[in-house]
């Protein structure tokens, strides 16, 4: 590590092979002193499995890994810490009921008296390494007290006390909220400036482009392009991962609303310990028009779209679906009835049952009707013929109609839902966070899909907490903070003024 | 690719991959039928070592075991007539024991699907039993048809029933089925014991002093179709056993009960939002389980006991080996089948029907027990495996296999 410039590890021509798929083919990678190099790539595009082996994880098939100019083989993640690597997988590895010093130390403890755990010494020495990094942890606080965005601290303080030259970074943004990335992009940054050497895996291509000092792309386990930060944009960021062209900005022409489809009056919903957590939402979705609602996480959300599609009881307030209202014990088969299509937000709770086969999840609402059944007797071909149908229909791929819903990838398991619910052919349709977790070409024809079924006459109510998605699909805007609706925006408003309303800035109720 | 055609704005699939889940898929699958044949292979191997340990030729032990279930009959050469009579009688006793683990197997797997565990078999089965007597004894100048038909019906509805309060119970206040079938099992045992014991309204009419039951009448015996209708021969019930496997797989597989019964199973929430009422789910699921272990004591009743005493309620534990019937059976109509002739073959053929001087009975007894037991703590522990086997997995495969890699 002596030469100031040269890359202080370098993987040459790394291969692994799983039985039926090349994970990572012929990769090369470096990294230099002091840089951010983000890794960029869908889901399965090999980043994990390249890291994996960077950090002794997995033995590649082929390939070299050099560490400040010297061969490495690492048969173990110690190997890889040793040589001064360190890793912060997407899934902390913390031991919660301990505290955050005694984390840091594990299985390095400072030692007292031959064999007694320096507590004092390890807090001591975890205070100073917050502190050259500005990383505000307390280190007497048990690992379970803290928030996420802590506990990733600790991962990366665990790493630094390890004598880390180079952290790996798998995801780190995805379970943290805009304020804790944002925080996290600060912490990345001082270790830059204090001579680490961080690799920074994402499929998010704008915080790739903010944090990186230069990107490497991989699709389908082949290295695509290594490029420089400046000059690279999202659009040719997002072809080289994809391989195609992809529309990131959804293109779509006015809306031309007509009937109301839904109206919600005056809706007040309560949580499992009976904390109000909708109050008094009202609002009308029209048919031909994406209305969306944006808002942080936890401010009612989820409570108000259980409501409306019958998984949650109503306190009160009326909820009219195609001129039909419905009041007090609403079911989902009810709401399902009336026309309510739903995208439910955890595809994995609500939206499949991974057991079951593709057949059987897209029949999850019609198993009962015929032609799928009559009298109680199931036709299982018939639903493998609507499965062979939708599955051309809504591309759905990995699969066929006897897969189970488990083994596909989660872009095709969301397809499967968004198939079943669009193909309903419903008055309304509510979309909840429906790209959540998705990887940008998924997310690309999600919103498609809704513009289109927008375009086909259909009313579609949007709720997200990706604010760039609300901004790009909606037709109307309501912003809902603790419960009720605090602001209503036509398209085209700042994104300035709707983060305002999120958190609560402007908090009077909109009549 | 261009991206003005919609059909082509899929991701990228890494299609090698899905060809790999798949393959791994099948290798569970198939798991699924290796793993409890293992199991049972391992449990008999190691009954077999502690056989050898007390001195006696485990070879013989087993070879003793398999000829008193009568599985020998079945490779009889035709002009072979020399032992036929017993070898075929016992093999018909062990077919009525396996008539009756089949329904109590049933009564354990049908509930299971829905996702939940009857424990409650035993209970059920008796509380057949004892309305099977009671109509078998109170209708006796009825015809035959009738008079079984009427049994075996209020029998079967009776299980339901006492199968149904807990699912009544889950479905409207979350009490845990394990607890309430366990509590409704006792209250089965002690209203049998006081129903037949001395003063008891079913108690017989003929020797106050016996605490037993009357004797069913002649009318509400289920027809013998193999052996001597005295010696206690292989009844048509045989046959409900069969038809009930059958009833279990096309309920489940062809009808919309079971497609919402397995829905609820494998996921109640999104049973839910698919429009299924799961409370109502819970309770059909348990009182048709209890329905196949009322249909198991009408059966017994009418077809060979006729007559039940106390302490036959107080022994009597066939409905508990329905929940290992169902668990080597992995909850499937096939596995059911297989696994209650096995165990039935086991019951038997280490109880009456083994030759006393082959192989020591007292030591069959506890051999059976303990085979028993390994296989009900081999079927638990491979769940175990199967659990460590899929972390391991998890870990050892690139993130392009793991649905959800990239949260």
């Amino acid at each position: 590590m002596a030469d100031e410039n040269g890359p202080v590890l370098e993987l040459r021509g790394i291969t692994k092979r799983y039985p039926g798929i090349v994970a990572d083919d012929h990769v090369d990678f470096d990294l230099r002193r002091g840089e951010v190099h983000a890794l960029l790539g869908e889901n399965g595009a090999g980043k994990s499995t390249l890291m994996n082996i960077l950090y002794g994880l997995t033995r590649p098939d082929e390939g070299e890994i050099v560490v400040g100019g010297t061969q490495m083989t690492f048969s173990s993640a110690k190997d890889a810490i040793e040589a001064g690597i360190g890793m912060v997988h997407q899934h902390f590895m913390l031991i919660p009921v301990m505290t955050v010093a005694e984390n840091i130390v594990l299985g390095v403890e400072p030692v007292r008296d031959g064999v007694l755990l320096d507590e004092g010494g390890a807090e001591e020495r975890v205070r100073e390494l917050s502190k050259q990094f500005g990383l505000a942890a307390d280190p007497t606080a048990l690992v379970s007290s803290i928030t996420v965005g802590q506990q990733q601290r600790v991962e990366i303080l665990k790493a630094l006390y390890r004598g880390a030259q180079i952290l790996i970074l798998d995801e780190p943004t995805a379970v943290l909220t805009p304020q804790e990335a944002g925080e996290l992009f600060g912490i990345v940054r001082s270790l830059k400036a204090d001579g680490k050497s961080i690799i920074f895996i994402s499929h998010k291509l704008n915080e790739v482009l903010e944090i990186a000092d230069r990107i490497t792309v991989l699709r389908r386990g082949k290295k695509i392009d290594t490029v420089s930060q400046q000059g690279a944009t999202e659009e040719g960021l997002a072809r080289m991962m994809v391989g195609r062209d992809v529309l990131l900005r959804v293109e779509k022409v006015p809306a031309s609303p007509g009937e109301v489809a839904l109206e919600v009056r005056d809706l007040h919903v309560v949580d499992e310990r009976e904390l109000e957590r909708v109050r008094g939402v009202s609002f009308t979705v029209r048919s031909g028009e994406i209305v969306a609602i944006a808002g942080v996480d936890g401010n009612g959300q989820t409570e108000l779209v259980e409501a409306i599609t019958g998984l949650r009881r109503i306190e009160s307030g009326t909820v009219t679906v195609g001129g039909r209202e419905y009041a007090g014990h609403l079911t989902p088969r009810m709401m399902i009835d009336a026309g309510i299509g739903h995208i439910p937000e955890d595809r994995h709770r609500h939206g499949l049952v991974l057991d079951f086969n593709l057949a059987e999840n897209l029949a999850l609402h019609d198993y009962d009707k015929p032609p799928d059944s009559r009298l109680g007797w199931l036709y299982p071909a018939r639903l493998v013929q609507r499965a062979v149908r939708l599955i051309r229909e809504f591309d759905i791929r990995g699969g066929g109609p006897l897969t189970f819903a488990r083994a596909l990838s989660g872009g095709n398991q969301q397809k499967v839902v968004v198939a079943r619910e669009v193909a309903r052919n419903p008055v309304v349709l509510i979309a909840a966070q429906p790209t959540r977790g998705l990887d940008v070409g998924a997310i690309e024809y999600v919103h498609r899909r809704l513009v289109a079924e927008r375009d086909d006459g259909h009313a579609i109510l949007l709720v997200s907490l990706e604010l760039d998605e609300v901004l790009s699909l909606a037709d109307r805007i309501l912003v809902i903070y603790e419960g009720s609706i605090v602001g209503e925006h036509a398209a085209g408003v700042g994104e300035e003024e709707i983060g305002l309303e999120m958190l609560g800035g402007r908090k009077q109720a909109v009549a | 690719m261009s991206d003005t055609a919609p059909t082509s704005s899929a991701p990228p699939e890494p299609e090698p991959s899905t060809e790999f889940a798949v393959k791994l898929g099948a290798a569970q699958r198939a798991g699924g039928l290796v793993v409890p044949i293992l199991t049972a292979v391992l449990a008999f191997l190691a009954g077999g070592i502690v056989v050898a340990a007390t001195g006696h030729n485990p070879w013989i032990a087993y070879q003793g075991i398999w000829d008193g279930a009568g599985f020998n009959w079945l490779f009889h050469i035709p002009w072979d007539t020399n032992t036929i009579h017993l070898d075929a009688f016992n093999l018909s006793q062990t077919l009525l024991t396996t008539t009756t683990l089949i329904l109590t197997g049933l009564a354990v797997a049908f509930p299971f699907r829905c996702g939940l565990f009857n424990i409650g078999g035993q209970g059920q089965y008796l509380v057949g039993l004892i309305v099977a007597n009671w109509i078998g004894i109170s209708f006796a100048s009825w015809p035959t048809a009738p008079h079984v038909l009427l049994g075996v019906v209020a029998a079967a509805f009776a299980g339901a029933v006492w199968a149904g309060i807990a699912g009544f119970l889950k479905a409207t206040t979350g009490a845990h089925e394990v607890i309430t079938t366990i509590m409704l099992n006792w209250i089965a045992i002690w209203g049998g014991q006081y129903l037949f014991g001395q003063g008891g309204p079913l108690q017989n009419t003929y020797n106050p002093s016996a605490p037993e039951s009357g004797t069913v009448a002649p009318s509400a015996h289920i027809p013998v179709f193999w052996g001597n209708p005295v010696l206690q021969g292989l009844d048509y019930g045989f046959f409900v056993g069969i038809a009930a496997l059958l009833a279990f797989w096309l309920i489940l597989n062809r009808t919309t009960l079971g497609y919402e019964l397995r829905a609820t199973g494998f996921n109640p929430d999104a049973a839910a939002y698919g429009g299924i009422n799961v409370r109502k789910k819970y309770f059909q699921a348990m009182a048709i389980g209890g329905l196949f272990a009322g249909l198991a004591g009408a059966i017994d009743m009418l077809g060979y006991l006729f007559q039940f005493g106390v302490l036959d309620v107080q022994a009597s534990q066939i409905g508990f080996l329905g929940i290992a019937v169902a668990l080597l059976g992995r909850n499937t109509a096939v596995g059911v089948g297989v696994s209650a002739f096995l165990f039935g073959g086991l019951l038997y053929g280490t109880t009456r029907g083994l030759n006393p001087n082959v192989f020591d009975p007292g030591l069959a007894g506890n051999l059976t027990s303990m085979i028993q037991g390994l296989i009900v703590l081999f079927v638990g522990a491979d769940i175990l495996i199967l659990y460590v086997w899929n972390a391991r997995r998890k870990a050892r495969l690139p993130r392009i296999l793991q649905p959800e890699a990239g949260k």
